[in-house]
């Protein structure tokens, strides 16, 4: 009787959030009632006794896909004027391929086959005193640890395509070479000077940088300057040549 | 009586509103209190002398923080999606007290000895990067959208370094449940054999709970306050005490897991004669100044620093090290078989 009671709930509210996902307005929202939608599936696996998939369902599907979604929808500048122009255009085709999804639905339904004796079939929990979590790893680890095994390798290719796809290098932005930076020492950072009175250091816009971490250690071309190693202890009269350095209007 | 609560429905309802009073009020004391020893060991740490107004010694500074945040007019901006600027802390502060349920304070006294608490425990915490997103995006502020994101990003990659650190454990224990998993530490604590685990955990767990050196969500030199710059008052407070109760909750999970959870350090006559959740409770506010001594000293990292530590550090060396641990057990037949132990 509980059960039923429970089950109820988190189907209904399982039904109608999958509902609100599709008709809210703004796509946050919508995101936000996946997530409650994802969490009555969860409670769902817990009325049937499945806890090691309700968890997986939650730290997987809620803790980080739904994450991602979230990250992506909120950065993402939604236009909801353009997006209804849009759909008049593409209303269509929509329905079009609502259709033979649904045509194709009712013929694989129609041609249903369920086994007579279904629920007789030996389950693989075979000790009572076993939990679900060490069954399911029997199963998945022992019997078919190929088809598991392969299931990794696509998603392994499936994550490298990702990153050849999208990783490219980018000239700008400063990127620091860790083990150089690891690798710094006082003598490198600091040098001592006897500035002439009344001229400072006019070499690099008025500022004196450490030759080894700035000039020679940092990655070429992030800093936006050529690397060129200021002559050191000897300030110099000229125009400043490190001139399109990050320190504001004192360069040029 | 005993009839009445433990066979009847009304008295097993109320048995376990009991039981859920009896861990969170010690809980919500100990946060309150967190607070001033917070400010008291940084001050001592800094030569300072820290709240020492309020009654002997400044113990009272934290109900009068309290009875500040409570009186003070929330502030709702404008262009705020209402519904969801509230429904932020309140889901922070929530998750931080739900995730007790599991937590074994002696052997078998949990709320709930469920199989899969370890599984519980991950996903609870893998929840709590909602309400610092969603605080950041119903804010409609920038400060408060860009540190929500960052604290995203830096949830997500440190729970897989987490989440891996846990499996190499569970290899050793071969169950889910907290409670055979303090019970396997019986010879040995984990934090012994897997040493450099039990510091990975503890570093991401610094992150995963957006604490120094790893508090850059809240970088106030650069985001004001981060992703509750625009809370006050209750809500705010909500956040500030969902935040310590994480670092509780995480001090408890590093006790469990690393620490021998309520075992003493050796099973022999004056340690055993301290009962169980004293022990846990000792464990949980050492590692509780630690987070207190690690903000003290180290300086903030910066984002990309972050990013390379979790992802090209924390996480091959988790992996390799779950490997290592799992071809140990098994070439040397200590892998436990399955199953409850």
């Amino acid at each position: 009787m509980m059960t039923q009671i429970v089950f109820y709930v988190f189907a209904t509210v399982l039904v109608l959030s999958a509902g609100m996902v599709v008709s809210a307005r703004n796509p946050v929202h919508s995101v936000l009632f996946l997530i409650l939608a994802f969490f009555n599936a969860a409670g769902l696996f817990l009325v049937a006794g499945a806890e090691f998939l309700a968890m997986i369902l939650v730290i997987v599907y809620v803790g980080a896909v739904a994450v991602l979604f979230l990250f992506v929808v909120m950065m993402l500048d939604v236009r909801f004027a353009q997006m209804r122009e849009g759909l008049q255009r593409y209303a269509p085709f929509g329905a079009a391929v609502g259709l033979v999804l649904l045509a194709e639905l009712a013929l694989a339904f129609s041609h249903w086959q369920v086994a007579q004796d279904i629920g007789s079939v030996p389950h693989v929990v075979a000790a009572p005193g076993r939990t679900n979590t060490a069954a399911l790893g029997d199963v998945l680890y022992t019997h078919y640890v190929f088809l598991f095994e392969s299931c990794g390798l696509v998603l392994l290719v499936a994550m490298i395509g990702a990153i050849v796809l999208t990783l490219r290098e980018r000239p700008m932005g400063r990127r620091q070479n860790i083990d150089r930076q690891h690798e710094r020492t006082v003598a490198d950072t600091l040098a001592m000077m006897t500035v002439p009175l009344g001229q400072g250091v006019a070499a690099n816009g008025g500022f004196r940088r450490p030759e080894q971490s700035y000039y020679i250690a940092s990655v070429p071309g992030s800093y936006g300057v050529t690397a060129e190693p200021v002559p050191q202890g000897k300030p110099v009269d000229e125009a400043p040549k490190h001139g399109a350095d990050n320190h504001g209007g004192l360069a040029q | 009586m005993a009839h009445f609560f433990l066979h009847t429905m009304i008295g097993q309802v109320i048995l376990t509103v009991l039981e859920a009073l009896a861990v969170l009020v010690p809980l919500l004391l100990g946060v309150a209190y967190l607070t001033l020893a917070e400010r008291k060991v940084m001050a001592a740490m800094q030569l300072r002398k820290g709240p020492n107004v309020n009654g002997p010694f400044g113990v009272l500074q934290a109900f009068a923080d309290a009875i500040k945040m409570i009186t003070k007019e929330t502030v709702i901006p404008s262009g705020a999606n209402r519904f969801l600027f509230l429904f932020a802390p309140f889901l922070t502060f929530s998750l931080a007290m739900t995730a007790w349920a599991v937590i074994p304070t002696n052997d078998g006294w949990a709320i709930a000895n469920i199989n899969v608490g370890v599984l519980y425990l991950l996903a609870i915490s893998s929840l709590g990067v909602y309400g610092v997103l969603i605080a950041g995006w119903a804010s409609n502020s920038k400060y408060a959208f860009l540190g929500g994101l960052r604290a995203a990003a830096q949830m997500v990659s440190y729970e897989v370094s987490i989440g891996l650190v846990i499996v190499s454990v569970l290899l050793a224990v071969g169950s889910l449940n907290l409670n055979d998993i303090v019970l396997a530490q019986r010879h040995v604590w984990f934090c012994l054999p897997m040493f450099p685990m039990f510091i990975i955990f503890f570093i991401s767990a610094l992150a995963e709970t957006n604490r120094a050196p790893f508090d850059l969500p809240e970088g106030e030199s650069e985001l004001v306050a981060g992703f509750f710059v625009e809370y006050s008052a209750l809500a705010f407070g909500l956040f500030f005490l969902g935040e310590y109760a994480n670092m509780f909750l995480m001090s408890g999970m590093v006790s469990i897991l690393f620490l021998g959870g309520w075992l003493p350090p050796i099973g022999i006559a004056p340690f055993t004669w301290i009962p169980g959740p004293l022990w846990l409770i000792a464990k949980i506010l050492f590692c509780l100044f630690v987070f207190i001594w690690v903000r003290a000293t180290f300086p903030r990292y910066r984002y990309d620093q972050l990013m390379r530590l979790g992802w090209k550090v924390f996480l091959p060396l988790s992996l390799v090290w779950m490997v290592l641990t799992a071809g140990f057990l098994l070439a040397t037949g200590l892998l436990p078989q399955g199953g409850a132990s």
